[in-house]
C-alpha cells in the first residue's frame, strides 16, 4: 500500500494502508498524540483501496478491507476517507477481537470506577461520553469497552469520539477547547464529526478500571430511571457484543460476572444536561 | 522474501521466526490470517522467543482455533444426530475429519463448513433429514440450485437456522462434469468408523481427496492451508499404497503434484521417484504464494489463469461457455 500509518488505541495496535494520502494524513493528524503499536507489530490491518485502478483518481471511492471483512460493504467517497479508516478499525475489532469480550458501549472512569453506557445507535453514548469527559471524567471510549475475561476489568479503547447529527453542536458547546475533525456531511450515518479524546484519556489509556455501573441510556424521553435486573442486562449485553458467541464459555463467564457484580440502571433523558446530572448522581 | 514464502518457511522451520523484524512479523501474521493458517502458525512457533506483541497474537490464535475445533466437533455431532435414524454411512471430510480423528493437520487449523460424504443414492434422504432438523437452503438463485443438483458433487449448501453453520453434503469428490471421476463408492466402502459412529476416509483416500480438492478442482484460493493439510497427512501416513489408490481414482497426477508442491513449499519428505517436476509446477508455486505483506492477493493474471483452469477442469467447453455467459449476465465477475 502506498500510504501507511500505525497507531495504538488502548491495548490494540492497528496498521492502516491506503491508496490515497488523504485518509492517512487525517488519521495521523487526529491521532498525533497516540503511541505506535507495541513492538511495532499491530494486532490488525486495515486497507483502504480502489476497486479498480482508475477509481483512484476518477470519482475515487474508498473500499474498506483488512484482516477481517464483510462481503459487499459499500464504499465511501474519498472526502469521507477518515470515516472509512475508522470504520475499518471498528470492523477489525468487531469481527476479529478474541482477547477481550467486546461490548458496544461508551465508558468513562473516575477514581478507578468505570461507568459503562450502552444502547442502540442514537441513544447518545458518544455525546454523553464527550460531555462527561468535559466535566473531568477520564474517557475510556465512545464505541467499545473491552472486558478482560481473566480479571473482569474494563480496558479503554479511546478512539476518536464519533459525534453524530444533533450530538455535534451539543459537544462543540460543551468542549469549546476540544480538537475536532472535519465536518463530514452525507455519510451513511448522517452528519458526522470526530472529537479527539483529551490528553488524559490518551495518557491513561493503558490503565484498566473496575466496572462500577452499567447504564442503558435512551434519548428523547422524559427523565426517568429504573433498575435493570441482571438477567435483562445480560440479554441486552449479549446483543451489544459482537464476539460474545465466538468467545463461548469465556464470554459467558465474563458477562455473567459483570452483570452479577455491577448494578444496572436504565435512564431516559430529554437533553444531554439532564443526562449528565443523572449519570453523576448514580455513579 | 515474498511474505507467503516467509510463512511457508516459518511453518517448515519454526526457528526461522526468531530474529524476525517487526515488519516481517506484521507481514507474517497478515498472510497467515489471509491463508487461514494463523492458528497453525501459532502452534508451530508457540514458546519460541518473540516480542510480547507477537506472543499475544499467538496466544489469541491458539485460543481461537481451540474454540473453532469445539464448535466444529459439535456441528458434526448435530449432523450425526440428524442423520442417525437413516442408518447410512456418514463420512466426515477435511477439517472436521482431521479434528475428529485427532490427525496432525488439525493442530490449530481453522475449520470452515462441515463437509460430509454420503452414498449418492441416499443423498436426498440425507437432505430431507437435515431440512427437518433445522438446516435451510442458502442459494436463492434457481439457476445455482439447479446447477448444483444436476452437475455438482454436492448438494446446494445448507445453513442451520439457529447455529448459522454451513453443511456441504457430498456424494462424490469432484463435480460430475469433471473429466476425472474418483470412485466415491470405494471411498465409502473403505472408510473407517470412529467411536461415535461417524466415519473418516482411509488414510490413502484422505490424501487423494485433499489433492483432488486442491489440484483437480477450484482455483487454488487459500491453497497454502490445503497444501499444509497434505504435508501433514503425507508425514503421518507415508506413501504406502498411495500411488495405486490414486490411480484407481484417476487422481494419480493430482496426488503426485500435491506431493511435489508440499515438498517444494513445506519440505515434505517424498520418495525419489516422485520428484519428477513438470513445466507447470513453478506456476502453481506462484499461484499458491500470491500474497503481499498485507495479506492481499496479488498476481492477478496468474489468478485469472487458474480461475479459468478451474472451470476448464470442471466442465466441457460448450457447457463452460454457457455457464460463464449465464453467470456474467447475472453480474458475476472473476475478482
Amino acid at each position: 500500500m502506498r500510504h501507511v500509518t500505525a497507531v495504538r488505541i488502548g491495548p490494540i495496535g492497528f496498521r492502516i494502508g491506503s491508496h490515497w494520502r488523504g485518509p492517512i494524513a487525517a488519521i495521523e493528524d487526529l491521532y498525533a498524540g497516540y503511541p505506535a503499536p507495541d513492538d511495532g507489530i499491530p494486532d490488525f490491518n486495515v486497507h483502504l483501496f480502489a476497486a479498480r485502478p482508475w477509481r483512484r483518481v476518477l470519482r475515487p471511492s474508498v473500499h474498506i478491507g483488512g484482516d477481517f471483512v464483510i462481503p459487499d460493504a459499500a464504499p465511501l467517497p474519498l472526502a469521507q476517507g477518515l470515516l472509512a479508516a475508522e470504520m475499518g478499525m471498528n470492523l477489525q475489532m468487531a469481527l476479529g477481537l478474541r482477547r477481550y469480550l467486546l461490548l458496544h458501549a461508551s465508558a468513562v472512569e473516575r477514581d478507578g470506577r468505570a461507568v459503562l453506557m450502552t444502547g442502540i445507535s442514537g441513544a447518545g453514548k458518544s455525546t454523553l461520553a464527550a460531555l462527561l469527559m468535559a466535566r473531568g471524567w477520564r474517557l475510556m471510549g465512545d464505541e467499545f469497552v473491552l472486558i478482560d475475561p481473566a480479571t473482569g476489568l474494563a480496558h479503554a479503547f479511546p478512539r476518536l469520539i464519533s459525534l453524530k447529527n444533533e450530538g455535534i453542536p451539543v459537544a462543540e458547546q460543551a468542549v469549546p477547547q476540544g480538537r475536532f475533525g472535519p465536518m463530514l456531511l452525507g455519510t451513511p450515518k448522517g452528519t458526522l464529526r470526530h472529537l479527539v479524546p483529551d490528553a488524559r484519556a490518551v495518557s491513561a489509556m493503558a490503565e484498566p478500571a473496575e466496572p462500577a455501573l452499567l447504564l442503558f441510556p435512551r434519548f428523547g424521553f422524559e427523565a426517568a430511571e429504573r433498575a435493570v435486573l441482571p438477567s435483562e442486562a445480560f440479554v441486552r449485553l449479549t446483543q451489544s457484543s459482537t464476539n460474545y458467541v465466538n468467545l463461548a464459555e469465556r464470554g459467558f463467564e465474563a458477562l455473567t460476572r459483570l452483570v452479577r457484580s455491577v448494578p444496572s440502571r436504565a435512564i431516559d433523558y430529554p437533553d444531554a444536561e439532564t443526562a449528565v446530572g443523572m449519570v453523576e448522581a448514580l455513579a | 522474501m515474498n511474505p507467503a514464502m516467509l510463512l511457508a518457511a516459518v511453518l517448515r522451520d519454526p526457528a526461522r521466526a526468531e530474529g524476525l523484524t517487526a515488519p516481517e512479523w506484521t507481514a507474517l501474521f497478515a498472510v497467515a490470517r489471509a491463508e487461514q493458517l494463523i492458528g497453525t502458525l501459532a502452534h508451530r512457533i508457540d514458546g519460541l522467543a518473540m516480542p510480547p506483541a507477537a506472543a499475544r497474537l499467538v496466544k489469541d490464535a491458539i485460543a481461537s482455533a481451540e474454540q473453532g475445533r469445539t464448535a466444529a466437533l459439535w456441528e458434526a455431532e448435530m449432523a450425526r444426530r440428524a442423520l442417525a435414524p437413516l442408518d447410512m454411512p456418514v463420512v466426515l471430510l477435511k477439517g472436521t475429519a482431521y479434528a475428529a480423528a485427532g490427525l496432525s493437520p488439525s493442530v490449530g487449523r481453522a475449520i470452515g463448513d462441515l463437509d460430509i460424504l454420503v452414498p449418492r443414492e441416499r443423498v436426498e434422504e440425507a437432505e430431507t433429514a437435515l431440512l427437518a432438523a433445522g438446516w435451510e437452503w442458502v442459494k436463492p438463485d434457481p439457476y445455482d440450485d439447479l446447477y448444483y443438483r444436476q452437475w455438482m458433487h454436492e448438494l446446494p449448501p445448507l445453513i442451520h437456522r439457529d447455529r448459522d453453520k454451513m453443511i456441504d453434503v457430498h456424494h462424490t469428490v469432484l463435480p460430475l462434469t469433471a473429466r476425472i471421476t474418483p470412485d466415491a463408492a470405494a471411498m465409502l466402502a473403505d472408510s473407517i468408523a470412529l467411536e461415535n459412529g461417524l466415519r473418516i476416509l482411509s488414510p490413502q483416500d484422505m490424501v487423494c481427496h485433499a489433492a483432488a480438492h486442491l489440484f483437480a478442482d477450484g482455483d487454488l484460493a487459500g491453497g497454502m492451508r490445503n497444501l499444509w493439510d497434505i504435508h501433514c497427512l503425507l508425514g503421518e501416513f507415508g506413501f504406502d499404497g498411495l500411488a495405486a489408490r490414486a490411480a484407481r481414482h484417476g487422481l494419480g497426477s493430482a496426488v503426485a503434484r500435491a506431493a511435489r508442491q508440499a515438498n517444494r513449499l513445506y519440505g515434505t519428505p517424498i520418495p525419489e521417484t516422485w520428484r519428477v517436476w513438470d513445466s507447470m509446477d513453478p506456476l502453481f508455486v506462484r499461484r499458491l504464494t500470491a500474497r503481499d505483506g498485507w495479506g492481499r492477493s496479488t498476481r492477478k493474471l496468474v489468478q485469472l489463469g487458474f480461475y479459468l483452469r478451474s472451470h476448464w477442469l470442471r466442465m466441457p467447453p460448450l457447457m463452460l461457455a454457457r455457464h460463464l455467459w449465464t453467470k456474467y449476465r447475472k453480474g458475476h465477475r472473476p475478482t
